[in-house]
């Protein structure tokens, strides 16, 4: 008789157990955890809370934030001017960081950083993708922007200024992206439709589908 | 301005690719509890004036690729910084 590979006999393959062995930081968090729990600090459902609350923070806030900015031109100069008290206006929470909003223009573009460490505005945009996080993009973006967004696939002419912003310190960027043209005459949640995560930190440019 | 050209040991907050380089400040962005204090627990305080400091690429990166009017802008702490 035939023998069959094992993988075949079990259709419903299960992945390898992620929790086979921790890693040094995983096992401090565990540890950490249960002594806030053991000592009635926190209480499990307290932590429970905050993990599904910062998963329900997702780019779709600053998406909201950016087609109003582009309805809306008073909210736009009240958003470049200060980020925390316009965001408010919308009902979203104004943030634990002063929040610093950069405007592209034909003349301008801007795109995020974080050099020392991966800084984001995670109250607007949920958690910051891997590649942000990555030791190449916080290197290469401030040295060379423009081959770096060449890889993300947005080539910019030598016209227009690129403007690399590294969040070392006490501010978090979001950028305003330009809004395409031929959505002139679009509602709010279509606009917003077009404003991904990536087109507000700066690496893509958004276009109408 | 100027960014001091020093290396202390410990947590810093000022990248080294702006040590010793020049640039202007964009903006004033307030005072803030002085996180290389902070790192060790200690309380930051006075708050220290913190700057947005622009930078031209070509000053950065002697062999930079790109236009001349790129910059890179970067949160700088008053005490790194002295007159250019």
């Amino acid at each position: 008789m035939e023998h069959h590979d094992e993988r075949e006999a079990h259709p419903h393959s299960t992945r390898e157990d992620a929790e086979a062995s921790l890693t040094y930081f995983q096992a401090m968090e565990v540890a950490v955890r249960e002594l806030l729990i053991e000592k009635g600090i926190l209480t499990a459902d307290q932590i429970r809370r905050q993990v599904e609350d910062m998963d329900g923070r997702t780019p779709a806030r600053g998406a909201k934030v950016v087609a109003t900015a582009w309805l809306n031109p008073p909210f736009r100069s009240r958003l470049l001017s200060d980020g925390n008290a316009a965001i408010a206006e919308l009902g979203l929470e104004r943030g634990p960081y002063k929040l610093v909003v950069v405007e592209n223009t034909s003349q301008v573009h801007n795109v995020i950083v974080c050099t020392l460490c991966s800084c984001y505005p995670r109250w607007l945009l949920g958690l910051p993708p891997d590649w942000y996080k990555s030791r190449s993009y916080r290197s290469r973006m401030v040295r060379e922007p423009r081959a770096v967004l060449r890889e993300f696939g947005l080539e910019l002419p030598d016209s227009t200024t690129v403007r690399v912003h590294d969040s070392t310190a006490d501010m978090r960027y979001l950028v305003l992206p330009m809004r395409p043209a031929g959505t002139e005459d679009w509602a709010e949640e279509e606009l917003a439709a077009l404003v991904s995560r990536d087109t507000m930190v700066g690496v893509a440019a958004p276009t109408k589908r | 301005m100027k960014v001091r050209y020093a290396h202390p040991p410990g947590h810093v907050r000022t990248p080294a690719y702006v040590k010793g380089r020049q640039g202007v400040v964009e903006r004033l962005c307030g005072t803030y509890p002085n996180p290389e204090e902070r790192a060790y627990g200690r309380s930051g305080l006075p708050a220290q004036p913190l700057y947005r400091v622009r930078f031209r690429q070509t000053e950065l990166w002697p062999n930079y690729r790109g236009s001349i009017s790129d910059t890179v802008d970067v949160e700088i702490f008053h005490h790194w910084l002295e007159p250019a």
